[in-house]
């Protein structure tokens, strides 16, 4: 009886643990069932930490990438990053071209079921141009009606801005002259509406995650600064229904090669950028992963226009020419950089081909050639070495070219001093003008050539090389008031070959876009803006 | 033991005051501010950020009401990461560095100790050359080296570990991290025992209890381990103060949100709050370590007590 009951027990105790095995496995099953089956979470490695949510605060393509995905404008981005309805589903333009007039879509929320109407969005606009927002990239939106002076304290009174709401679902935006590309800088983070409920209620806590509402296909949940921002589906959001994607989370990571390395890992679904020197291996070893696109950017040299030697067009023009730009996206960067001849780079909307410098075709030897004749009539030769000190912002890629460029000018008998700062000083000191050459670089905000040749005016703190032409400044401001197309794209292309034939600065590539994509992501479109809203991707197993 | 350490925090007030006031004023001098970039902002925009943050008063008034501040226990607010004031990030990220520092620093004492007795023992067998060897690499190979090649061979061709990330703390995401942290002070706290091992072994007294016929073991734990350790605690001030402070690396290959990568970061942007507010942060950090290491110190060695 004693042995029986012994067994027993013994029985019963395998019985126990075995029926607890038993829960645990299917408990343990059933849980990871459920987390494969919702596991559409894309990850993104992101790069730097945003520094905030709020669409007024952000500057860069890292916070874009996350703030894009909550909130959206009246127009928004299509999978291959051009202009669609958003928050307004049509509108219509004034003969004059001045005034449009948006039909905001049927029952739009923010994510807390209040309704997203056309005071949202005088709201954020206001905001927006109120120099006490001090929103770094208000400028874009200065095509509207006092908006620029609002911005620059001149208007004190912000509801001068041309954006008035006519009822509920009826927005009126009125420009200063027109603006061909107005539709497309609509889509910008600028131009998204602001929960006015919500950020009178929490003032500038609205943006912390427990306050936060927004409009876009997607809503943060967390934000761990220095580890990520994660996000779910916004379930207000109207097209709710076709997201195949959950949720995201950004990752911050600054280390490209460890980026790399967690990708391989399969820790990252997409990287938003990767390490240049490893492109080849990928190429080799991620067939089809490593995705390069020409991308609405240029790499550029600035010279000190307003003071000599530089204020000389023929020594300008032979420091441009002898730049050998074949070399330096093949293989002096090893991604293929499209070498830069003109000041726009081609397939901006509206404009055509670009112009491009007479010298393009000619042969290098020739070039050199024709630049040493240039600095000999200047007045430099090999007894009177033209000196100058080359500025950049610390950074491997800069510093390579900037390197293989001194190289370049050395058979001219150029004396180059490389000279580098960290990047906050650099611009610091560019936009006081200390340089005799600099690197600068330029990523288009918009779709139009006039945010290219803007950069040569003489009245932007921004044309770092003191570029000053009265005739081009002229151009430029005619071109503005233009309605026609055609005749518009005419005026900004005579002006850039006024600008190029002077060799006011010198193009040397246009960027690409580069990111690492997984197999497992589809819907990926390369394009000039490198926008791709998680909206339009879709995640496979 | 209480009028100790009291005297020595009071100590630390004025030179917690200097370095404050010398990284306010330095900071300044360094060309740049928060607000220069590619683009230059609008006046007036430009002109109400710095109102805004008091950039606009005199760098006398600014400091005196950073000091105010601060006497208040506030850090004021970060000039880049705008939705989070600087102590609301220092409390962020404190977790993380405290918990890789805290483990880091609790290897390097063990696996120091350890491997330091084992090489005093066998001192020029074996163990103790291989040991050698081993600590020489952790001395001399950087960790910025260490971490890609252990991502390498344990994350991407092993695959036993994950290559980075948090990973909501999963003891596997650890591994990496603290053992890239801690190898540079095993090394340095393995030279310390065993070199303080050897020469406490060969001091009279233990001749002495040796000749008395008290076992190798008894010896070793008795007395001969406490006054060999005197040396290894002056190093663990320091120790912690690196394994705390410089994390910075670790933080940044390994992606973990840790405030090692503030200092860097912030310095950079010119994001003047943060980057006191860090100095701050760890010097106090600092002090009570050392505090607490001279505690121990005075409690080990009688003699620094008097």
């Amino acid at each position: 009886m004693l042995i029986q009951s012994r067994r027993s027990l013994s029985e019963g105790r395998k019985g126990f643990v075995s029926r607890v095995l038993l829960v645990l496995s299917v408990t343990l099953g059933s849980t990871l069932a459920a987390l494969t089956a919702q596991a559409a979470v894309l990850n993104i490695h992101n790069g730097a930490d945003p520094s905030s949510l709020d669409p007024h605060k952000i500057t860069g393509d890292w916070e874009n990438r996350i703030v894009g995905d909550m909130f959206e404008g009246l127009v928004t981005e299509d999978s291959s990053a051009e202009p669609m309805p958003g928050q307004a589903t049509s509108w219509t333009l004034s003969e004059d071209a001045l005034v449009y007039t948006f039909t905001l879509r049927e029952g739009i929320h923010w994510s807390d079921g209040t309704p997203v109407t056309a005071n949202d969005f005088v709201f954020a606009f206001q905001r927006l141009m109120n120099p006490a927002t001090g929103a770094d990239y208000a400028y874009l939106q200065y095509p509207i009606k006092n908006a620029e002076a609002i911005n620059a304290g001149d208007i004190a009174d912000v509801s001068q801005l041309g954006v008035v709401a006519i009822d509920d679902n009826t927005l009126e935006i009125t420009l200063e002259s027109p603006t061909a590309y107005f539709i497309g800088a609509l889509t910008h983070y600028t131009a998204y509406p602001l929960p006015q409920h919500t950020l009178e209620e929490h003032g500038d806590d609205w943006v912390k995650v427990d306050n936060i509402v927004t409009n876009g296909p997607y809503r943060p949940i967390e934000w761990v600064p220095g580890s990520h921002v994660s996000t779910e589906k916004n379930p207000e959001y109207y097209d709710m229904e076709s997201l195949t994607i959950d949720g995201a989370k950004f990752f911050v990571l600054e280390d490209e090669s460890a980026a790399l390395k967690r990708y391989r890992a399969g820790e990252f679904h997409i990287m938003t950028e990767f390490p240049t020197d490893q492109f080849e291996w990928m190429q080799e070893n991620l067939p089809g992963q490593a995705q390069v696109a020409p991308f609405a950017g240029l790499y550029y040299y600035v010279m000190n226009n307003s003071e000599p030697p530089f204020d000389n067009a023929d020594v300008r023009k032979a420091l441009s020419m002898s730049v050998n730009r074949e070399v330096i996206g093949p293989q002096i960067l090893g991604t293929g950089e499209i070498p830069a001849y003109s000041w726009v780079p081609p397939g901006m909307a509206n404009y055509g081909d670009p112009y491009e410098v007479d010298w393009k075709d000619m042969p290098y030897g020739d070039k050199v050639a024709m630049a040493k004749e240039l600095l000999d009539g200047a007045g430099y030769t090999s007894d009177n070495p033209l000196e100058l000190q080359l500025r950049y912002n610390t950074n491997e890629n800069h510093k390579r070219i900037a390197v293989a460029i001194a190289a370049m000018w050395k058979p001219l008998g150029i004396d180059v001093e490389l000279y580098n700062t960290e990047t906050k000083v650099h611009y610091d000191e560019l936009s006081r003008g200390v340089l005799d050459v600099a690197r600068a670089g330029w990523l288009a905000d918009y779709n139009d050539a006039d945010n290219f040749l803007n950069l040569l005016k003489s009245t932007v703190q921004y044309n770092y090389g003191r570029y000053n032409n009265t005739g081009f400044d002229a151009l430029i401001d005619e071109a503005n008031t233009l309605t026609d197309i055609e005749a518009r794209a005419a005026l900004l292309k005579q002006a850039e070959k006024l600008a190029m034939d002077e060799s006011a600065a010198i193009p040397i590539y246009y960027y690409l876009s580069r990111n690492v994509v997984s197999p497992k992501v589809s819907g990926f479109e390369n394009n000039a803006f490198d926008v791709h809203r998680t909206r339009w991707l879709s995640l496979s197993e | 033991m209480l009028s100790f350490a009291l005297k020595r925090l009071l100590t630390t007030i004025p030179v917690l005051w200097i370095a404050i006031t010398a990284c306010f004023f330095i900071l300044r001098l360094a060309p740049g501010g928060p607000f220069d970039g590619e683009r230059p902002l609008p006046e007036a925009v430009k002109r109400n950020l710095e109102a805004h943050y008091n950039l606009d008063k005199s760098l006398i008034e600014q400091y005196f009401i950073y000091l105010g501040n601060l006497l208040q226990g506030d850090l004021g607010p970060s000039f880049i990461n705008q939705d989070f004031s600087v102590s609301e990030q220092l409390l962020i990220g404190l977790p993380y560095t405290l918990i890789v520092g805290g483990l880091a620093f609790a290897l390097s004492i063990i696996v120091g100790v350890l491997a330091g007795i084992a090489g005093s023992l066998y001192r020029n067998r074996l163990p103790d050359v291989a040991l050698g060897a081993f600590i020489l690499a952790g001395l001399v190979i950087p960790n910025f080296l260490v971490a890609p090649i252990l991502q390498l061979v344990f994350g991407l061709q092993l695959k036993w570990l994950p290559v980075g990330g948090w990973g909501e703390g999963a003891v596997t995401h650890l591994v990496l991290p603290v053992t890239v942290l801690a190898l540079p002070h095993v090394a340095r706290i393995s030279r310390l025992t065993r070199g303080a091992m050897i020469e406490v072994m060969h001091s009279n007294y233990i001749r002495t209890a040796r000749s008395k016929g008290l076992s190798d073991m008894r010896l070793l734990m008795r007395h001969a381990i406490k006054p060999a350790l005197t040396p290894v605690v002056s190093y663990l001030g320091p120790a912690a103060s690196y394994l705390l402070t410089g994390s910075l690396v670790v933080e940044t290959i390994f992606g973990l949100p840790g405030i090692g990568r503030y200092f860097i970061n912030a310095a950079l942007n010119r994001d003047y709050g943060m980057v006191l507010g860090t100095v701050v942060f760890y010097m106090l950090l600092i002090i009570v370590l050392n505090l607490i290491v001279d505690i121990v110190y005075a409690w080990l060695d009688p003699r620094v007590r008097h």
